[in-house]
């Protein structure tokens, strides 16, 4: 029945559930993925969207299943008497807009170009992906994706050392360390001894933090001296003291706001909101609300406090400090939301958990996230290509090492020339390879000057190019596959952070890199 | 999609067609039969590499959860409860011609030199450092030296793979000549386990409070029977511990103990994706291939991966630690003073990060005969003669001079993180 159905695929899915969660599994479940072309690697990317859940995928494919395709392809290509891209775009460009995220596979220039287009007029996020030889490349075209849920990997705490909010404060008043017996000195949060020798601090260094190494290093001598000592004068065993020490570095530094939220904060989106405003800058902008009006220059308060050695009453105490007042500001922040909702004519349900299901996403607005907020925007292929807009810039100064993977970019550039000219890729069968390596030359050489870009591609690149034939190797196939499957998890879950723009995998080297194009 | 009751076109197999089809090679074919600037010197064009790609074992001694499904591709919900070794073998016959999988629903470590003597290349994908140590150590052992130089006929290249969520590593390893997984265990920082004190008196976390019933309450309540351990695969168990965890956890005004928390804590259980794994995998194909062909340099040596943020890869050659103890073919050193007790040389094996070893065995040659310095006993019912007719107890608290030792004593430690014992040398300072 239902139920066991439901029980069953938490099982299943177990191990990605504790990634992105619940909503995460739900919003991959509810999209739908266009794939064109199911190559080898287009076939990839599909078995590992599969995999995880994908709610649909429709693929487009105009070309017969050959031999050559069953060589290389894990899954055996259903033949296809599909549309071809070129015709629906032709006939049925609007066909593109229902998807959640379409994936171009091996795309001509051209096609890749007009379905670029299309799906940027239509909004939907486009991710092109192609294997050439022992190269992969993967392009992301979408104008703005934001993520709340962003899941960073070392991120600093949010203890407010520098700046105790009032129950904070309280609270650290509350302990009175020279009046402990050694059981509670040594099971004491370290947060709270770091707080209490910092009033000492405070009171001899004209309320300064401490801020270089060499004022680090005396307040962590000032911790030393607070060990209780044995009745030989001896230190005694105090790892709580120990953590205090270790964390001065982290602990004392300076609460602010990064660079990326005030970037997100001074977006027109943010200033603007209307009726028409993405869920994520209403949020954005309530939390801005929050820190000019309430938060006195900071963020709301994350909540969350590490592990440390205390007694399991002390931390408990000491976590709940922080967690009632995460609770507290994100209230505050969601009467702003609220407030800027009603000033544009719409209702939102009350409570600092927000459900904006109205505006078609699910997602939690709190301190835990308000720091790691993300927005990232891609150039469109129409100004990648253009003369007028080219990145020369990053071009030019990447092939100052002429082994940097941008060379391959230039490749894959020129093999599309070849492709326009001659009509089939260099070096596809044994007899063109050696006439097809000083065509693809002249391919090369009109690229660069087209451009303007003044860099020398090695013969090697031009040699390796003719000599792959456009080969799709499944193993480089596989790897592509996984990448752009996560990316597009990325896109449909709206959590972790997409790549912008252009990712290369080189499996010669096992090297890559991302440009920004 | 409706999920085991449609069968796919891939599950069907293929129909058998004897030998290749037209076509079948093209995509390999210009890598195999046409050089190019980036082969290796010694490459020559030709397709023999692709008649020994066909040729598999698959060693494997788990069985098919269904938590599996949601990334080993090779395995549907009908086959929950097979071996994945069988499964894995009979997939990929059916679906690739030509292709003969061997399976063996076996330890690693069953098999012994003869077994694994017999491979060009071994690629792994385990589950823990103790199993990836013990490989790296039995292919150490296949390895000829001849005037301390090592007969590379002798040398099984091992291309090793692993993941977590959305990070992994690839890396080639060629025993003898590059760094092995022993130089680079600084790579591998030790399991973390909770303080006891914190378990048992002290809680913060509700992890602490499934590690309080995990650890202290089952082995005293035995709540499935005597003697009955604890299965983190079956969900009674998990259901108890779960139980007992939120008890606790509401004794010391703890929140977020959940099912799913404790599941997690007691199996140890590591996020997994479909994707993370399908592009290790693939980059430890593309070295297999690469080696098997030299069409192109293989990996120097090892390869890092994230796609948490964008994509990531970081690229770099391990260097081999001089003296390795595992491939460094020299006696290690072991410096201690000389009131130092036997218990210091244990903590020592096990604490080292350079060592890491889990409970080794030692033992060592006086007076002309072989003795064994310390075994440790666990849940062994019949008794163990111990050579010096103590209990290892009061034995790890003897000195070496108590002990009949002297400076440069060699002592023979054997461990489960490798297939051969690791020979020290006892330097007494002081």
């Amino acid at each position: 029945g239902m139920a066991a159905n439901k029980a069953a695929k938490e099982q299943k899915y177990d191990r990605q559930l504790r990634l992105w969660g619940d909503h995460g599994q739900e919003a991959l479940e509810n999209a739908h993925v266009c794939l064109v072309n199911a190559t080898a690697t287009g076939t990839e990317i599909l078995k590992n969207l599969v995999l995880p859940g994908i709610g649909a995928f429709t693929i487009v494919d105009g070309h017969k299943v050959s031999g050559e395709d069953v060589g290389n392809n894990f899954f055996l290509s259903t033949n296809s008497i599909g549309k071809a891209p070129d015709k629906l775009l032709d006939n049925d460009p609007e066909f593109f807009h229902r998807f959640s995220l379409v994936i171009g596979v091996q795309l001509p220039e051209s096609t890749c170009l007009r379905l670029g287009a299309v799906l940027w007029n239509a909004e939907v996020p486009f991710l092109v992906c192609r294997t050439y030889g022992l190269v992969g490349c993967m392009r992301l075209v979408v104008r703005e994706h934001t993520v709340v849920e962003s899941h960073p990997d070392n991120a600093l705490e949010d203890l407010r050392l520098d700046q105790p909010f009032t129950e904070l404060k309280n609270h650290i008043d509350s302990y009175d360390l020279d009046s402990m017996e050694k059981k509670d000195h040594s099971h004491t949060p370290w947060i709270i001894i770091v707080a209490k020798f910092l009033e000492k601090w405070y009171s001899e260094h004209n309320f300064q933090m401490p801020k270089n190494y060499k004022e680090k290093e005396a307040f962590r001598e000032l911790l030393r001296q607070g060990i209780l000592k044995n009745e030989n004068g001896a230190p005694e065993d105090e790892e709580n003291f120990d953590e205090a020490i270790k964390n001065v570095n982290t602990a004392l530094n300076a609460t602010k706001i990064s660079s990326t939220v005030e970037d997100i904060f001074s977006c027109d989106l943010c200033d603007n909101i209307t009726a028409q405003t993405p869920a994520f800058w209403v949020m954005a902008r309530a939390v801005r609300d929050f820190v000019r009006d309430d938060g006195n220059g900071i963020l709301p308060v994350r909540g969350t406090i590490p592990d440390m050695i205390a007694d399991s009453e002390k931390f408990i105490k000491l976590q709940n400090v922080y967690r009632e007042k995460a609770l507290q500001d994100a209230s505050v922040v969601s009467k702003h939301v609220e407030s800027l909702l009603q000033s544009v004519g719409k209702v939102c349900p009350p409570g600092y958990l927000l459900i904006m299901k109205f505006f078609k996403c699910v997602f939690i607005i709190s301190g835990k996230n308000a720091a790691f907020l993300r927005v990232v925007r891609c150039r469109s292929l129409e100004e990648e290509y253009s003369i007028e807009s080219v990145n020369k810039d990053e071009i030019t100064s990447c092939m100052d090492n002429p082994d940097s993977e941008m060379v391959l970019y230039l490749m894959l550039r020129s093999i599309d020339r070849f492709y326009q000219q001659h009509s089939h890729y260099p070096g596809v069968y044994d007899y063109q390879v050696e006439e097809d390596i000083s065509r693809l030359k002249v391919c090369v050489n009109s690229l660069l000057q087209e451009y303007g870009l003044s860099v020398s591609v090695k013969d090697d690149y031009i040699h390796e190019f003719c000599r792959c034939g456009s080969a799709e190797p499944h193993t480089v196939a596989a790897f592509l596959g996984g990448c752009a499957a996560q990316e597009a998890i990325k896109i449909i879950t709206q959590q972790f952070v997409p790549f912008n723009n252009t990712f290369i995998y080189n499996a010669m080297t096992q090297t890559s890199a991302t440009f920004q194009l | 999609m409706a999920d085991g009751d449609e069968l796919m076109a891939v599950d069907e197999g293929h129909v058998a067609c004897g030998g290749d089809w037209d076509g079948r090679w093209n995509h390999l074919k210009k890598f195999l039969e046409r050089s190019g600037p980036f082969t290796l010197p010694d490459f020559e064009p030709g397709t023999e590499a692709l008649s020994g790609f066909r040729n598999i074992h698959v060693v494997d001694m788990d069985t098919i959860d269904i938590s599996n499904l949601n990334r080993q591709f090779l395995f549907r919900s009908k086959d929950v409860g097979r071996p994945k070794a069988e499964v894995a073998a009979e997939f990929v016959n059916s679906r690739v011609p030509g292709c003969n999988v061997t399976p063996h629903c076996q330890k690693i470590q069953d098999f012994d030199e003869s077994f694994y003597r017999k491979f060009h290349i071994i690629v792994c994908g385990l589950d823990s450092v103790i199993a990836r140590r013990w490989m790296n150590g039995m292919l150490i052992s296949l390895l000829n030296y001849e005037n301390g130089v090592v007969d590379q006929s002798t040398i099984i290249p091992l291309i090793d793979g692993g993941t977590e969520g959305f990070k992994g590593n690839a890396r080639v390893i060629l025993p003898g000549m590059t760094a092995c997984i022993d130089c680079t265990l600084e790579l591998y920082p030790p399991q973390i386990n909770f303080p006891m004190c914190t378990i048992a008196s002290m809680p913060r976390l509700p992890e602490h409070c499934i590690e309080f019933a995990r650890i202290l309450q089952w082995p005293k309540e035995e709540p499935f029977g005597d003697g009955v351990s604890l299965d983190g695969d079956n969900p009674e168990h998990i259901q108890w511990v779960f139980m007992k965890a939120q008890e606790r956890a509401s004794e010391f005004n703890i929140t977020g103990v959940t099912y799913r928390l404790t599941q997690g804590v007691v199996k140890r259980v590591i996020p997994a994706v479909a994707s993370t794994n399908a592009v290790i995998a693939a980059a430890c194909a593309t070295e297999a291939f690469k080696i098997a062909t030299s069409a192109y340099v293989t990996l120097n040596n090892y390869l890092v991966f994230s796609d948490v943020d964008g994509l990531y890869t970081y690229t770099f050659e391990a260097e081999r630690k001089e003296n390795c103890s595992a491939c460094s073919q020299v006696p290690q050193d072991l410096q201690f003073s000389s009131s130092a007790k036997l218990q210091d040389v244990l903590q020592y094996l096990t604490e080292s990060t350079s060592l890491q070893m889990k409970s080794p065995a030692i033992t060592t040659t006086l007076q002309g005969k072989n003795k064994t310095l310390y075994l440790q006993v666990i849940n062994i019912k019949r008794s163990l003669v111990f050579s010096f007719s103590l209990s290892p107890s009061v034995l790890v608290s003897l000195t070496g001079a108590e002990l009949g030792l002297a400076d440069g004593q060699e002592l023979a430690v054997a461990d489960v993180t490798t297939p051969q014992t690791v020979l020290f040398k006892l330097n007494f300072t002081s």
